[in-house]
């Protein structure tokens, strides 16, 4: 949903970054305004993870020049925690594992640290099951998916439909999916795509970071950018995706190289 | 071996076996058992078995032997430590002493008994068969010619606990065995003492907790020894949650017969300093044994255990995980030893033990050890010690947990492996919410 007028809520200018001291990010700029989606497509190695993990607060990622405001604040003054809380949400490519924390204790601890932060009432045990079993039916997740320990033995859809149902009940502003899409099969993309077109709204925006035009067929992006090398090259609409599909990514990044 | 003369050992005392139940066998293993306490050497970490673990401090302490004068607590002071598997089916002990106002035994179904064991020295009326059952087995499992501490315990043997089931008896629910230690004004060394006997075919689930009420300084010196008959199972759950001033040394000796069943989860959380040897023996055909242990530490805390896995005869299966948590400056120091022996043809063995460091100055020492004499075993070990996970933190940080928690969780899910290994569900609730209730986590 294109609307000028819509608040901005990232606004990331000349970023640069390393890991373990190597440049990834070299430059980047964007903007993200409330009720956009965005997609920022790229080949292997072009810094589009380093991205998402650069907002969410990695501590294995250095910020080295350029800044990131979201809604006009100094993203990089905010920990981990505290980015959460105000409503940057980062579904994980990989999502972690963790045996002996219950997925509903994990989801229930998570949404109470934000009600707290917005001075909301903590739900008990017994109100949050209302709510998650609820949200869960948005990624057709089996209940008894509540009580099994976060994302252990679960298979890869199951990992990604846990990502966006932790979306849903945490209700972020700015949500970016890293390769939500990457190794779904048809049924489950379509789950996934699903639960987060139920989640579009106005006051929130989505930035999906993908390989794969595919995804895009599922949640129709209002922008499109194709990064290399650490950088947005080329931005556009939907159209953009379209071409990159058949004209592949050396398009963009031969003609830059070209030029 | 080290020489252990020059080292006072006060909590020694005199033998106070009451003279009513001066049964003449008994006096004859307590006589034993004194001429080994006073012939073995005190350990010290010049011993292998002892390197990390110096005992001179619980040496150093002089304490109360007078056990006369324990002062029982009311019944309201006990409520929290009830267990509701085990309602009307345990027995209390009170600074070593028998508290019959503080047990009850209502509860148990027909074929399984507790009593105090001062009440079957003598073997005569009712309860004939069960004195016959802890002639034949008290002190002849836990190795008091050997080890310092079993002969301590046995020297000064007046009382305990005897747990005795029929064959073939299974038992709903579990029954409770505590020992309480109060808060009084002089330090006071305890010798706790229990004998299990599970009857061929019986099933059993056994809490045995070592507890303290006040803060005063107790050295708690217990031994258990449990005898599992043929095609039994017996589940025997070990807590030691003593104060932070308090000494703790265990010694649980197990022998399992013919296809029976011995699975174990010992939890140690409590005492300035503990040490727990568990020794099991696979002592038939087909016998199978889980031990899993947790030592979850924090401050100057240290917590030792040995186990030792003694596969005496073929088909025997063992599992084992073991898991050190240690915050502060605690160190936990575990040794499994894994014996098969010659006769332990397709033993199946398997041990794993992790430790989780959650600060700088916290140390774990964790080795396996297996000592194979079969020529067709499988015997895996695995031994780990790590931090909390990068990854996983950052996962709940940017789920909006502050980093505290965060570790918390983690923490937590760590202990609870071996935590919801027990088979006691109320149990397994209660520790759960203490664990994550702990400072410092």
């Amino acid at each position: 949903m294109i609307d000028p007028t819509a608040a901005t809520l990232l606004e990331v200018r000349n970023l640069h970054a390393t890991v373990n001291g190597v440049p990834i990010l070299k430059g980047l700029d964007l903007t993200v305004r409330a009720g956009e989606v965005h997609a920022i497509m790229g080949p292997n190695g072009s810094g589009k993870s380093t991205f998402s993990k650069v907002l969410a607060g990695h501590p294995a990622y250095e910020v080295t020049g350029g800044e990131v405001l979201f809604e006009g604040r100094n993203l990089f003054e905010l920990e981990a925690d505290a980015r959460a809380r105000a409503g940057v949400f980062l579904a994980f490519q990989y999502p972690v594992e963790i045996p002996g924390v219950t997925n509903s204790a994990f989801l229930r601890l998570a949404y109470n640290a934000k009600a707290t932060e917005e001075g909301r009432d903590e739900l008990d045990p017994l109100e949050f099951d209302d709510l998650v079993r609820e949200k869960a039916k948005l990624v057709e997740m089996d209940p008894s998916f509540l009580d099994r320990s976060v994302n252990d033995g679960f298979s890869g859809g199951e990992k990604k439909r846990n990502e966006i149902l932790q979306m849903a009940i945490l209700e972020p502003k700015l949500a970016i999916l890293d390769e939500t899409d990457s190794g779904l099969d048809i049924d489950a993309l379509r789950i996934v795509a699903g639960g987060v077109n139920a989640l579009a709204a106005p006051g929130r925006a989505i930035v999906m970071i993908t390989h794969y035009q595919r995804l895009l067929n599922y949640i129709v992006p209002d922008h499109v950018h194709v990064m290399a090398d650490g950088r947005i090259l080329k931005s556009g609409d939907r159209s953009l995706a379209l071409e990159l599909e058949s004209r592949g990514y050396d398009w963009v990044t031969g003609a830059r190289q070209a030029a | 071996m080290t020489a252990s003369a020059g080292i006072p050992f006060p909590a020694l005392g005199t033998t106070a076996l009451p003279p009513a139940a001066g049964a003449a066998w008994l006096a004859e293993v307590v006589e034993a058992a004194r001429a080994a306490a006073a012939r073995l050497p005190v350990p010290t970490p010049r011993d292998e078995a002892w390197r990390f673990t110096d005992i001179a401090q619980i040496a150093r302490q002089s304490y109360v032997v007078d056990t006369s004068a324990a002062s029982v607590p009311d019944r309201d002071a006990l409520a929290p430590l009830l267990i509701e598997e085990a309602t009307d089916a345990r027995l209390v002990f009170v600074d070593g002493v028998f508290a019959p106002g503080l047990s009850a035994t209502g509860g148990l179904p027909q074929g399984v008994r507790l009593h105090p064991l001062s009440a079957l020295f003598a073997a005569d009326g009712a309860n004939g068969a069960d004195a016959a059952a802890v002639r034949a087995h008290l002190a002849r499992h836990a190795p008091f010619e050997s080890d310092f501490f079993s002969a301590l315990n046995t020297a000064r043997l007046s009382d305990g606990a005897a747990v005795v089931c029929d064959a073939g008896t299974v038992v709903p629910g579990a029954v409770h065995l505590l020992f309480l230690s109060t808060g009084r004004t002089a330090p006071l060394a305890v010798h706790p003492r229990l004998l299990v006997v599970a009857g061929a075919g019986s099933e059993l689930t056994l809490v045995e907790e070592h507890a303290s009420l006040g803060e005063s300084i107790v050295f708690s010196n217990a031994v258990a020894e449990c005898v599992v008959g043929a095609n039994a199972s017996l589940r025997h759950v070990r807590l030691q949650r003593e104060n932070r001033a308090s000494f703790h040394v265990g010694r649980c000796a197990a022998s399992v017969a013919r296809d029976g069943r011995y699975a174990s989860v010992s939890l140690n959380i409590g005492a300035r300093l503990s040490r727990l040897d568990l020794a099991v023996t696979l002592d038939g055909e087909g016998a199978q044994a889980h031990l899993d242990g947790l030592a979850l530490i924090e401050a100057r805390q240290h917590s030792d255990t040995h186990t030792l896995l003694d596969h005496a005869k073929p088909n025997g299966t063992s599992r084992q995980l073991h898991k050190c948590v240690c915050d502060g400056a605690a160190h936990a120091v575990f040794n499994g030893r894994i014996l098969v022996r010659p006769d332990a043809q397709r033993t199946d063995s398997a041990q794993q033990s992790r430790g989780l460091l959650l600060s700088p100055k916290a140390q774990v020492n964790a080795k396996p050890q297996l000592e194979i004499f079969a020529d067709d075993v499988k015997a895996a070990h695995g031994a780990t010690v790590g931090q909390l996970d990068g990854d996983e933190l950052f996962y709940l940080a940017s789920r909006g947990l502050p980093l505290a928690q965060a570790r918390k969780l983690l923490t937590y899910a760590f202990a609870a492996e071996v935590i919801e290994r027990i088979p006691v569900r109320s149990l397994v609730a209660r520790l759960a919410a203490q664990v994550m209730a702990r400072s410092g986590l």
